[in-house]
């Protein structure tokens, strides 16, 4: 797994700083994500967690500090956003699917418009994404016809569909009811071992062990500790992290 | 083996129950019903005989084509015809092709054909040949519905015939140059129902398009397309209709060179588009502003850019959010065009007061020819509102 590729950073943060008006919710995170990585984030609610994944994409835009996706450099060049953008996939705490497109349709949007393939080859594709994720059953229907736990799997389709480099995963299983969040970890599980550098902000500890390489623990805009699944569960350095693990892990 | 006892809903009451339970179920409710009985009994017949037998409905049945085309000159009614019998085709294959809408808007037609056919009028007021027409048009609908459900057309093909028979029609009706076949019609000829359905039409699916953009430019980024789409809003909205038709009819052609010579029909039809667009912008914001962020952060992390994001996601369920207003709108803009007499366009209303005004005989039968009128407007109304509650449910499946 040592590869020369694979030793280079994909993802590059380097004090990363965020302000939403007074209030700063980003004082300065570095990270490193290398190729085929799964990084999980972790912390209390407010803690920056979702705004620094938000950041990778430019669903925020970063007032200070450089972040490098894949060799580019996001600056307010538009082109730049763009082709960032087509090379991560998002899933949403939401799921925010297209209500008034079929499954089919909210999958093969972008690659018709943003990839400009034909229909027939994104519907091709579209259809082995639903077969990964379980639901090709599903194509036809409407996502407000569809459960929860079904939503987020087309909404990982969906996001798959642009066949992306990077996977950003904001609170996947937060707006799920307890029985369906396994089905949507399962497909992140798969997604994980088959390769995909993911960043999954989540409290989910199960998956955490299952899959994670490294776990960062955010608290206040910053990276209070980061470590290996093993390093973080079984020698917390800081009190702050051991406070919040006893209190996600005992209820 | 367990044994399910089915358990059913109950019985819907009979007649004799339902009239027991709600019409006879107190004294006082007794009371109450024999009153609304008595009443109901004299006003349905007391309508019927007034309709039947005291009203007096000559000043319709006299002048039956002037409510319909105006004073548009007899010997060309036939391009109206053609005219008609385009649309009514169009609709027909329409509405094989997209069902919904056009079939609704297909059978309001067809309707409205057979009514004609069967109105009462005189002989020389409306002649047997345009009842035979009236007849025969929806039987084309029909014919061209049942083709175009074997043979699917293109919607391509089908959206440039539209345009390309609109444009037809307007020029058959107007006439060209120097031509022997098609000569010009005077536009102040132009009159009736014509010309209230020219400019509610005209000014439906012309204000639609800018209103929509009007309303995106509301919300643009960019200072200077957002402070002119709020100032023009405001401004149109802060005028009543009848202002901008008089503004439209006396100081545009004083600023156009003399040369320029738009006719009124055309500037009250621009007056109508500007009005109804501004209203049109506002409805659609609130459409826009419905749209949760997270909708367009989706669309923006696939990778769409600002264009698509919002032709293909947030103004399809925008404008879905205010069918209902947006119809309702439609429907007053077709009811506004009675503003359009008050600078001497001779719409239905118009036509209806000046056949009042110029025959003497027909003193003392406004209420006939009024209500004559009231009811044309209000079975185009109905039929849109209908039409735009079968929308909402046809465009419902996979609503949030």
């Amino acid at each position: 797994m040592s590869t020369n590729e694979n030793d280079q950073p994909i993802i590059i943060c380097r004090d990363v700083h965020k302000w939403f008006g007074d209030f700063q919710a980003l004082r300065g995170i570095s990270m490193e994500v290398r190729k085929g990585e799964v990084i999980v984030i972790f912390g209390p609610s407010g803690s920056g967690k979702s705004t620094f994944i938000r950041t990778i994409n430019r669903l925020e835009e970063h007032q200070r500090g450089t972040i490098i996706v894949d060799g580019i450099e996001l600056t307010h060049d538009v082109r730049n956003i763009a082709a960032i953008r087509s090379e991560i996939g998002m899933v949403f705490q939401q799921f925010n699917l297209f209500p008034h497109l079929t499954v089919l349709q909210n999958i093969t949007m972008a690659p018709i418009w943003v990839r400009k393939w034909p229909k027939e080859k994104a519907e091709d594709i579209a259809m082995q994404l639903l077969e990964r994720v379980g639901i090709p059953e599903q194509a036809n229907k409407f996502p407000g016809q569809l459960s929860g736990g079904q939503q987020q799997r087309v909404a990982i389709a969906r996001a798959l569909a642009m066949q992306p480099k990077i996977m950003l995963f904001d609170e996947p299983t937060s707006a799920l009811d307890p029985e369906m969040i396994k089905e949507v970890l399962d497909v992140m599980i798969e997604l994980a071992e088959s390769g995909m550098t993911m960043l999954v902000v989540t409290h989910e500890m199960g998956f955490a062990k299952a899959v994670a390489d490294r776990m960062y623990f955010f608290d206040e805009g910053l990276v209070v500790e980061s470590g290996t699944p093993e390093e973080i569960f079984e020698h917390p350095k800081e009190e702050r992290t051991k406070l919040f693990l006893s209190q996600i892990l005992t209820h | 083996m367990t044994t399910t006892e089915e358990i059913r809903p109950p019985e819907p009451p009979g007649p004799i129950t339902w009239i027991k339970q709600n019409l006879v179920n107190s004294w006082f409710n007794g009371i109450l019903t024999v009153i609304s009985l008595v009443v109901v009994y004299y006003v349905v017949v007391g309508s019927i005989r007034w309709a039947f037998v005291s009203a007096d409905w000559s000043p319709v049945t006299e002048n039956l084509l002037l409510y319909l085309i105006g004073q548009y000159p007899r010997g060309e009614v036939w391009r109206i015809g053609l005219s008609l019998t385009m649309v009514s085709i169009l609709f027909g294959f329409s509405w094989g092709l997209w069902r919904g809408i056009m079939q609704a808007f297909s059978l309001t037609l067809i309707v409205s054909f057979l009514v004609l056919a069967v109105l009462p009028a005189t002989p020389t007021a409306f002649p047997l040949s345009m009842r035979l027409f009236a007849l025969a048009n929806p039987g084309l609908i029909l014919i061209s519905y049942l083709i175009s459900r074997r043979w699917k057309i293109p919607a391509r093909v089908m959206i440039s015939a539209w345009l390309i028979s609109l444009t037809a029609s307007i020029i058959l009706l107007r006439g060209l140059g120097r031509s022997e076949l098609i000569p010009p019609v005077e536009v102040n000829l132009w009159g009736g129902l014509v010309v209230t359905f020219l400019l509610a039409v005209g000014g439906i699916t012309i204000s639609f398009p800018i209103g929509v953009l009007l309303a995106l430019g509301r919300r643009s980024s960019l200072p200077v397309v957002s402070i002119f789409s709020t100032f023009f809003i405001e401004t149109i909205r802060g005028v009543p209709l009848i202002t901008i038709l008089f503004m439209g009819s006396l100081i545009v052609p004083l600023f156009l060179p003399s040369e320029m010579r738009v006719d009124r029909l055309i500037r009250a039809l621009v007056g109508m588009i500007i009005f109804s667009a501004a209203y049109m912008a506002e409805n659609v914001r609130g459409g826009l502003q419905a749209i949760p962020e997270g909708q367009v952060e989706a669309a923006q992390a696939i990778g769409l850019s600002k264009f698509h994001t919002t032709l293909l996601i947030v103004l399809p369920q925008a404008l879905r959010l205010v069918i209902p207003t947006i119809v309702g709108q439609f429907i007053s803009l077709f009811k506004d065009t009675t503003l359009a007499s008050g600078v001497a366009v001779l719409e239905l209303l118009q036509i209806a007061r000046s056949i009042l005004q110029s025959n003497p005989e027909y003193l003392g039968q406004q209420f006939e020819v009024y209500l004559f009128v009231a009811a044309i407007f209000w079975i185009f109304s109905y039929s849109m509102s209908t039409t735009s509650r079968k929308i909402e449910v046809s465009l419902g499946v996979g609503e949030r």
